[in-house]
This record gives structure tokens, C-alpha cells and sequence, in this order.
């Protein structure tokens, strides 16, 4: 068991947003396929069909992805909302995003009552406009949003950060100080791919998001950067596909880990990690899991 | 993988509202069922299933099809597959039959020639609304016995595939393979479920896809939460127990809608 802001987890693997998460019934698969908690697709305040496709590629060292936030809006996605709360037995977090405070709060009080066990904050995403990084390379926006939302819903809060700015730390700050109970760090790194055979630009948006093998470098370093600076939980996710990536995360600096492109290659992804992790630390008789968080910053 | 560069070197107009594209590459690792994501530049990606190891048989639906109607032959596309779980292949010793409604004929044509190459004894029930859209009449005729059906009674029988199925022996047969409208199937569905045959029955499906590629889940079907883009397309009888096909499917943004 491993507790987060207040929630307990059966292990520190969680589905990332955006991925498996439109449904109910695809999260509750998630669950039983051994993930300690699941978080949403990003719900909003609006029906969106997101971008054209091509809408994701596989590049062989990571994914380029520009989704486009697509979702049914709150009003319809709290069905399947209490559908995964309902059968999941796991916590299930709710993603959310929206282009003003008035949004962001309208979305998680329209969702509260399907009972999220938190809230994930979408200021990151980097291929929306007017919404997720837009809003969240801003301090004062994503601190005055954080706020607006701590104050609107009793549950935890988490703001999923992206990197896609000159310094993380200053944003994961804000979102501290607007009273975030965790960040999550890091969402996709702007990226794209052009078809040489025409000159186009592969992903309907032209550019996106990269993520898998590829950021984890980069998001260990976020989080690492993270973890000195905030007082508050840090969740690692960028780049986690086998245990041995959760172990580097969690030494990083973060309690625990959100896996997305890595079910590409299966589903048993969670329960392999969760059951690495945990055999990994009974050998190296770490007396509990949470004694590897952070321990990077001590080997100096 | 960024999209394969394919050039269409022919474009044959298989019915009014259905025209095969026949590319210069060939996916010969393909098996019967599986899918390609077709890029049509600066339009969409749309995903398609083979209708050969090098060509896709496409009706006319929407905008990104209505586009890929304009193209001439030397015109390009971009190709990223295959993908999906394909037919299952009979054995040399099996009996199958194939049901088959409207564009459906074209994931099974490829199946219904592979069978017949390795001496599999085949039927096929072919369906349409009428004379002209029957698809790949010879390409089944070929292979084995062929019952055809229309809506309007335009050529040989008049009815729906159902009507045949009705006078068919299935338990004569080992597997039974479908493709085409999803009521169509959900009708098949129901008579063999009664006869308690779903377990050699496989169903091509047909659903809103994003990503292609089994991680985003906008084709994930309740309630097991299915992927039909990695789970299926093809999808035997008892995975669709208790699940949403034939009732409803779910729109770009996630919003359901009935059949």
C-alpha cells in the first residue's frame, strides 16, 4: 500500500490521463489488469472531437500524439465516471482542464458528484489552444486556477505540469501555492514529424506531444528538479515501461508513477512494474518503498 | 513508423458507390481482417481493411472518402499497418462459411481466396441493396458455393443474408466468418447465439478510431472495454456477450450513438 495525498494506493503504478480513459469499462479493465489507481482522459467543459488524424504515431524511440483534448463534456462523461468508481476497486482520479478558473470549477463541480477520489488539472497539454500548456506555462494562472479549484471541491488536487517551459520548478511553485496536494510531472514534450515523401506534416495538428521511451531523461530531470524545491508529493510519468523505470522515477523524487505509452506494448504493463518494484525493494531490504523516494539527492 | 509512400496504380469501380485502390506496395505479412490507416494528405487518416495484400475497397461515407474518390491513378497515399487482430484461418480440413453485407465483402474476399488456395470447402452468403452493389461476385464464385441476396430483389433472391442463413445447416459448418452493417451482424449474432454457434463465429467490426494503435481507447466497447483497434477488428462471437455491438458505438468526442 502506498498512500498519495491522502489516498491509498494497492501499488504506486497509475494509468496516465489520455489513455484508456474515454470509458468506464476501459478503466475498470486498467484496474483489473493491476494498476493502483486510474486517471481519466481530460474532461472539459464542451463536446470536443479533437484533431484530424493522423492523430498518433509510433516513431520506434516514442510517440508523437496530438489528440486534440476529444471528449463528451462533463454532463456526459459523469456516467462513466461513476461506472469506473463503481466497479475499478481502485482510486480513480478525474483529469480535467478548461480555458478560465469559471471552466475549471464548472467541470469539477459538475463531476464531483460521481465521487473522483481526486482531481488531475490538465494545464499542460501542448497542442490545445487556449487550453492545457497555454494556461499552464503562465505561474500566476495555473496558481490562481489550482486555487479556484481547491476551493471548489474536497478532494485532493493534483496539476499535471509540462515541460515545455524555460523552468518547471517555477510553475510546480505556483501550483504549491495555490494549494495543489500533489504535481505530476511531466506531460508530452512538443515535438513533430514530416512526411518527406510530400513535405506534410504528419499529425493532422502538425506538431504534438512526444512521449515514451524517448522524454524519460527528460522527465527524471523535471522531477528531480521537483523534488528539491516542493514540499508537496511529486508523481513521476514520462518513459515508464519496465520497473527498473519506476525504481529511477521514484529515486528521482516521486511517490509514485503514472504509466501511458507503454500500454502500447501491454496491458500486464502495470502489474510487471508493481510487481518488480516490490521485489526490488524486499531484496535490497529497504525496510519500505517509500524509503527509495528521493534518494538520488543524497548521493552526492 | 511514419506513413508508407504508396502510388495507386489502379482504380477500379467495383460498384456505383464502391471503388478498389490498388497500390504499388504489398503487405504481404497481412492476414485477412487486419486493417491499414489510410493518409490522405492534408484531409484525414482513415482506418481501412484490405481488400488484397496490396489494395483497399472503399465506399464512399464521408469527407476523407469523398477525397479519396477525387484521386487519379500515379496519385499517392500515405499507408501505416497492418493492424489489428485479422480472421483466424480455417484449416485444411474445415468447413466455413462466410456472410458477407454491402462493403463487408472486402475483408472476407482475401479470406474466401486464401481458404480456397489451401482446398478449404467454403459457402458464402453475399448480400446488397440491389444488383449493382453486390461486390466481388466472381472473387467468391471462385472460391466455393455462393448464395446472393438483395434488398429489393433487383438480383436472385430477394432479402437479407439472414433469410439464407435461416435455411442453413450451420452446425455443417467449423467456423463461420461475418463482415458489413453492424444490424446486420447483431441479426447474425442473435440466430447463431441460438443455435449456440458464436463460438466459431468471427465478426469484423467497425468503429471510431483515433490512434489506431491500441493506447488512446476512443474505440474501447463496453463493457469489457475492448479495443477494437488492437483487440479486434475481428472479434469472436463470445467476446460480444453482453456488450454494446448492435446497440450503439461512440462518436469522436466520446458521445455514444445509437444504431
Amino acid at each position: 500500500m502506498i498512500n498519495i495525498t491522502g489516498i491509498e494506493l494497492k501499488n504506486p503504478t497509475i494509468l496516465a490521463a489520455g489513455i484508456m480513459g474515454t470509458t468506464g469499462a476501459s478503466l475498470v479493465r486498467v484496474a483489473k489488469e493491476g494498476a493502483g489507481a486510474v486517471v481519466t482522459k481530460s474532461i472539459g467543459p464542451e463536446p470536443k472531437e479533437g484533431h484530424k488524424n493522423p492523430s498518433m504515431i509510433d516513431l520506434g524511440y516514442g510517440f508523437l500524439n496530438a489528440m486534440g483534448l476529444p471528449n463528451p463534456s462533463y454532463p456526459d462523461f459523469k456516467a462513466e465516471l461513476a461506472i469506473a468508481k463503481k466497479d475499478a476497486g481502485i482510486p480513480v482520479i478525474a483529469s480535467i482542464f478548461g480555458g478560465t478558473e469559471e471552466e475549471f470549477v464548472n467541470v469539477a463541480r459538475g463531476l464531483i458528484d460521481s465521487k473522483p477520489d481526486a482531481f488531475e488539472l490538465n494545464v499542460s497539454c501542448p497542442h490545445a489552444l487556449g487550453y492545457g500548456a497555454s494556461v499552464g506555462s503562465n505561474p500566476d494562472a495555473v496558481e490562481s486556477i489550482t486555487k479556484a479549484v481547491c476551493d471548489a471541491v474536497d478532494v485532493p488536487v493534483w496539476v499535471k505540469l509540462t515541460p515545455n517551459v524555460t523552468d518547471i520548478v517555477t510553475i510546480g511553485e505556483a501550483a504549491q501555492r495555490g494549494g495543489a496536494d500533489a504535481v505530476v510531472a511531466i506531460n508530452t514534450v512538443k515535438g513533430m514529424a514530416i512526411d518527406i515523401n510530400s513535405g506534410y506534416p504528419v499529425l493532422g495538428n502538425r506538431f504534438g506531444g512526444l512521449s515514451g521511451r524517448a522524454v524519460k531523461p527528460v522527465a527524471l530531470k523535471c522531477v528531480y528538479d521537483l523534488y528539491t524545491a516542493l514540499d508537496i508529493p511529486i508523481i513521476g510519468v514520462g518513459g515508464i515501461y519496465t520497473w527498473e523505470d519506476a525504481i529511477e522515477m521514484m529515486m528521482a523524487g516521486a511517490s509514485a508513477v503514472q504509466i501511458g505509452s507503454a500500454v502500447h506494448e501491454g496491458l500486464n504493463v502495470f502489474s510487471s512494474v508493481a510487481s518488480g518494484i516490490e521485489e526490488f525493494v524486499s531484496k535490497r531490504e529497504y525496510s519500505d518503498i517509500t524509503d527509495i523516494i528521493g534518494i538520488a539527492h543524497e548521493r552526492l | 513508423m511514419y506513413p508508407i509512400n504508396v502510388k495507386i496504380t489502379k482504380i477500379i469501380r467495383e460498384t456505383p458507390s464502391t471503388r478498389t485502390f490498388v497500390f504499388d506496395r504489398s503487405f504481404d505479412e497481412a492476414i485477412a481482417g487486419q486493417f491499414v490507416m489510410v493518409w490522405i494528405r492534408g484531409v484525414d487518416e482513415i482506418p481501412m481493411t484490405l481488400s488484397s495484400k496490396n489494395s483497399i475497397t472503399v465506399q464512399k461515407v464521408g469527407d476523407a472518402t469523398e477525397k479519396l474518390f477525387c484521386l487519379e491513378e500515379g496519385a499517392e497515399l500515405g499507408i501505416r499497418g497492418p493492424f489489428g487482430k485479422g480472421f483466424t484461418l480455417p484449416g485444411k480440413d474445415e468447413k466455413i462459411l462466410l456472410i458477407a453485407g454491402g462493403v463487408g465483402a472486402a475483408p472476407l474476399a482475401p479470406l474466401a481466396e486464401y481458404a480456397a488456395s489451401t482446398g478449404v470447402c467454403m459457402s458464402t452468403i453475399l448480400g446488397a441493396r440491389n444488383a449493382d452493389e453486390l461486390l466481388f461476385v466472381d472473387r467468391f464464385v471462385s472460391c466455393g458455393e455462393m448464395h446472393l441476396t438483395t434488398d429489393d430483389g433487383s438480383a436472385h433472391r430477394c432479402g437479407f443474408v439472414t433469410d439464407i442463413l435461416a435455411e442453413t445447416d450451420v452446425a455443417a459448418y467449423d467456423r463461420i466468418y461475418t463482415c458489413g452493417p453492424e444490424m446486420m451482424m447483431k441479426a447474425i449474432f442473435g440466430m447463431l447465439e441460438k443455435e449456440n454457434a458464436l463460438e466459431k463465429t468471427e465478426f469484423s467490426l467497425h468503429r471510431y478510431f483515433k490512434c489506431g494503435i491500441g493506447v488512446c481507447g476512443a474505440c474501447c466497447m463496453d463493457k469489457k472495454g475492448l479495443r477494437v483497434c488492437k483487440d479486434g477488428p475481428v472479434f469472436n462471437g463470445m467476446e460480444l456477450i453482453d456488450s454494446e455491438f448492435g446497440s450503439y458505438m461512440r462518436g469522436p468526442s466520446g458521445n455514444k450513438k445509437q444504431f
